[in-house]
């Protein structure tokens, strides 16, 4: 076929003056060309989660671009619903697969949500609290050490029980007070703490790798950051932690503040750039899905971008390095538990599949394990409702669709739940806690669970 | 806008939730899944029941407000997009399978239903629904109706149509008929139930279905095969059907299509091929068998470059990749695709094929071709930038002389997509003026007010035929 020169002079974007300021930012932030790629099939539509829990077009993939192109166009103001339709969105970026026309979704959505908050008037407390975590936190390693230890303190010190003894917590938004249930014993001893900078490979190494150890997982799951290295080591890898690294952005990203975002991306691509490495492995998958994506956040960033393309081409998930380059160890359930055969499930982490595209891997490396029988729950690939932050500002949405979840869950009569996602891993946990019998099904990160498993496990 | 004692009476019908008239519920139902068509409804309603439907119907009609049925708006045709504004009334909510009857081999279902969820359960049943257009894991049981539908397996089983024998269905006046039945035969007056699968929600609203179910075959072969001569592959077309074989699946991929999909899916095809084949037999496993072989033969004596029979589930799933892909590897070239569906006798498929190249060329448009090669039913996809006023009138002009080859060969200009808006200004091409007027006269009976669907069907004027240049 013969393919068309794209040399016609004609508008890309609708040339309107939007009386509107957030609609004058909604178009200029917005990827028209993506708005246009939408050719409204529907095929996204029994791919989301919210439209199956509504069956309501607004709340589906097409219905929120068609939201967004219509404020575009100037056929509607984007009034406090098309907001709230925005940050519906669980952003688990399972339409992305089922596009046809491969439109970027996930994109599309942060800069709607960035143009929102760019208008947003938040209230004291709400802003409070952004601030202090997006900009108070989640980027500095020293501070998020010193929430670790205050959690770590106030869970063991006694606090904890006098706290819930007192009935304090109901002070407490739910999502939030059924969260401090379930919270692992945090720590103030990250993974670099625990097993320094540098870990060699067993044996000969295959490639030198380095580890993303990212923001939550360090504090609240150190000990997987150290399991995942030393997995790595065990499949051959030599594992460095630049110890500038900052947090992701994700977190960030998905609530509409992209300056931010690309700001710790360009700390971490500083940061990165020294290891000399052939690859960078992340174990979450959410951190995962906007690194690889760092390419497109500062696509627009002269100075960053050929580092960024760089950067974002290296990264990988830690199962899908061990299935395409390792030499996976032999895992075997009797090297943990001298019980019975077990059952084993898998909850997707929607940006491990979707974004990183590699939903396959840890199925690979849970079915090669000696004793234990792999089980898909239904409907593993449906997001858990966890989606970052979602449980908290969207809590209704997100109960509902965990009370499906479990239900899938509870069928596999799994005696353990993986997952590969921090955010997952601690929402898979309240839905045990809540619709589950928690002493029957553990809800463990898999990086956890096979190293674990090694038949042969020695420090090299 | 609705007048405010319509609204205050449809909001007590279904209850403030089920009734919307804000800007997000309107915009998110002013499109279907046809390109570059938008209409604001003034309201969208969701009816749980038959007698919801009734109701809302009544007061529609009292109020002379026009409406729109939908399913999920998946159709390519403009057909659910609320031209005149009106009332879109969604029926997800009607979704449920009401009963299976394994004595009779019957469903009955309600309109809202998702065409892949009715199938799964009938598959888990023992039992085989045919119909399978390629949006139904999308698309509703009640749109499949208003459409009637097609798919892959039409050729050996027959579309919607041939499944569909009872319907209980609103009329623009509140009143409630039912046609047909768990039945057969039934003869008793006009076949109204055959009329209304089709129409496009322009007569009636389907609110419940009693569908035809069939056991399933018992294996399944597939095999491709290559051609450098497009009329060898069309000439094994009309060979296999001679042989008195009629395959479950015979598709056709014309070259244009042949090096997108190999471009999208790497799956080094053989791109200076004219076209590709893809045939598929099911039954029982001595007749798959036998079947298969004479195609090859067949295959082989047009001079088919490369014959490729599966040997396994695995190996048939990559011989299906291609035909599978075809559609995505489209839609990813340009930010616009625009699908048709013009359909010929299977012995002029070649005849349509080239001619669809020709009419391309001459307009300087992107055209492939893919379908069902087995009953004629082609997708001339033209792939361009809505943004861009001059290549999309090209296209324009291009589908035109393609309707009008179509029917030139003895064909027609919509063979399972529907007319809707789309395609009617050239429906009277196709049927004539006698038959327009008939048509319109069945129309004035139904729904004398044209509250139902207003727009769709019926153009306000024939589009003038052009003149055809040959050679």
């Amino acid at each position: 076929m013969a393919n068309p020169t794209e040399t016609s002079a004609y508008p890309k974007k609708p040339a309107i003056n939007h009386a509107n300021p957030l609609s004058r930012t909604l178009l200029a932030k917005l990827d028209y060309d993506q708005l246009t790629n939408c050719m409204r099939c529907g095929f996204c539509l029994p791919a989301c989660p919210t439209f199956r829990e509504t069956g309501l077009e607004p709340e589906s993939p097409r219905g929120r671009i068609a939201l967004m192109k219509a404020v575009a166009d100037g056929l509607m103001e984007p009034d406090q619903a098309f907001a709230d339709q925005m940050n519906h969105c669980l952003g688990c970026r399972a339409c992305e697969p089922a596009c046809p026309a491969d439109v970027k979704y996930g994109q599309l959505i942060e800069q709607a949500r960035d143009a929102i908050e760019d208008h947003a008037e938040h209230g004291l407390p709400v802003k409070g609290i952004r601030n202090l975590f997006f900009k108070g936190v989640f980027p500095h390693r020293g501070r998020l050490k010193w929430m670790g230890k205050g959690i770590a303190l106030y869970q063991k010190s006694g606090l904890r029980s006098v706290v819930r003894g007192a009935g304090l917590l109901r002070l407490l938004p739910k999502p939030v007070r059924e969260m401090e249930g379930i919270i692992p014993e945090a720590s103030g001893q990250g993974v670099v703490e625990r097993i320094g900078t540098f870990y060699p490979a067993k044996g000969e190494a295959i490639a030198r790798v380095a580890l993303f150890r990212g923001c939550i997982m360090d504090v609240l799951f150190a000990e997987t950051n150290v399991n995942t290295v030393k997995l790595l080591s065990e499949a051959g890898f030599e594992v460095v932690i630049p110890p500038t690294q900052t947090c992701c952005g994700a977190l960030h990203a998905h609530s509409g503040e992209m300056e931010q975002a690309r700001e710790l991306a360009r700390s971490n691509l500083r940061a990165f750039e020294e290891a000399g490495v052939s690859y960078i492995v992340s174990n979450a998958g959410g951190c995962g899905a906007l690194l690889v994506e760092y390419d497109h956040l500062l696509h627009d960033d002269p100075a960053y971008r050929e580092l960024a393309a760089k950067f974002a081409a290296r990264v990988v998930d830690i199962s899908q390095l061990l299935v395409s380059r390792g030499r996976i160890p032999a895992f075997d359930e009797a090297a943990a538990t001298a019980a019975e055969p077990v059952t084993i499930t898998y909850q997707d982490s929607c940006h491990l599949r979707n974004v990183m595209k590699s939903g396959n891997a840890p199925r690979q490396l849970m079915r090669s394990v000696a004793n234990a029988t792999f089980v898909e729950m239904q409907e593993a690939d449906r997001c858990c409702g966890s989606a970052g932050i979602y449980n908290v500002t969207q809590p209704e949405m997100a109960g509902q669709i965990l009370d499906h979840k479990m239900e899938h869950a509870n069928r596999t009569g799994a005696r353990y739940l993986l997952t590969s996602n921090p955010g997952c891993l601690l929402q898979m946990k309240l839905g045990v806690s809540k619709h589950g019998d928690p002493a029957a099904m553990e809800v463990k990160h898999v990086v956890d669970f096979l190293y674990e498993r090694i038949a042969d496990r020695s420090d090299p | 806008m609705l007048d405010a004692a319509l609204t205050r009476r449809l909001r007590n019908i279904v209850g403030d939730k089920f009734f919307r008239d804000d800007s997000e519920a309107r915009v998110a139902h002013s499109y279907d899944g046809t390109p570059m068509l938008q209409s604001l409804p003034d309201g969208v309603i969701y009816p749980e029941t038959t007698g919801q439907v009734s109701e809302i119907m009544q007061a529609l009609s009292a109020h002379r407000v026009p409406v729109v049925t939908r399913g999920s708006g998946s159709n390519l045709c403009g057909g659910t997009v609320p031209i005149q504004g009106g009332v879109v009334m969604v029926m997800h909510r009607m979704n449920r399978i009401l009963e299976v009857d394994m004595e009779n081999l019957t469903a009955t279902v309600q309109p809202g239903l998702i065409t892949a969820s009715f199938i799964a359960h009938i598959e888990s049943l023992g039992l085989f629904y045919p119909p399978d257009p390629s949006s139904m894991r999308i698309s509703t049981i009640g749109g499949n109706i208003a459409e009637c539908s097609g798919g892959l397996r039409g050729l050996k089983y027959g579309t919607t149509k041939d499944y569909v024998i009872g319907l209980e269905a609103v009329l623009a006046s509140g009143e409630i008929v039912r046609t047909g039945g768990k039945l057969m035969k039934d003869v008793a007056g006009y076949d109204l139930t055959k009329l209304l699968v089709g129409s496009e929600g322009t007569l009636a609203i389907v609110t419940e279905a009693t569908l035809k179910l069939v056991p399933p075959p018992a294996s399944k072969k597939t095999m491709l095969a290559m051609y450098k001569d497009l009329y060898g592959a069309a000439r094994t077309v009309s060979r296999i059907i001679e042989s008195k074989i009629i395959p479950a699946t015979l598709e056709i991929m014309d070259n244009p299509t042949i090096r997108v999909v190999d471009d999208f899916a790497k799956l080094g095809l053989p791109r200076d091929m004219a076209a590709i084949l893809l045939i598929e037999q099911d039954g029982d496993p001595e007749t798959v068998e036998r079947d298969i072989a004479r195609i090859q033969e067949i295959c082989d004596s047009e001079q088919a470059d490369r014959v490729e029979v599966a040997e396994s589930r695995e190996h048939a799933e990559r011989l299906l990749t291609a035909r599978r892909s075809a559609f995505t590897a489209l839609a990813r070239l340009r930010p616009t695709t625009m699908l048709e569906d013009a359909t010929v006798p299977r012995s002029r498929i070649a005849d349509m094929v080239l001619r669809i190249e020709e009419i391309a060329r001459k307009h300087g448009v992107s055209i492939a071709t893919f379908g069902h090669a087995g009953d004629g039913n082609l997708h001339p996809t033209a792939t361009t930038d809505a943004r861009d006023a001059d290549e999309v009138h090209r296209v324009e002009l291009a589908f035109e002389e393609i309707f009008e080859a179509a029917i030139a060969l003895g064909g027609t200009i919509t063979g399972e997509h529907g007319v809707g808006m789309v395609k009617a200004p050239f429906l009277e091409w196709k049927v004539g003026a006698a038959g327009m007027e008939v048509m319109k006269g069945i129309k004035r009976a139904f729904d004398p007010d044209h509250l139902l669907n207003p727009g769709k069907m019926f153009a306000k004027e024939t589009r003038k035929r052009v003149v055809i240049e040959r050679g």
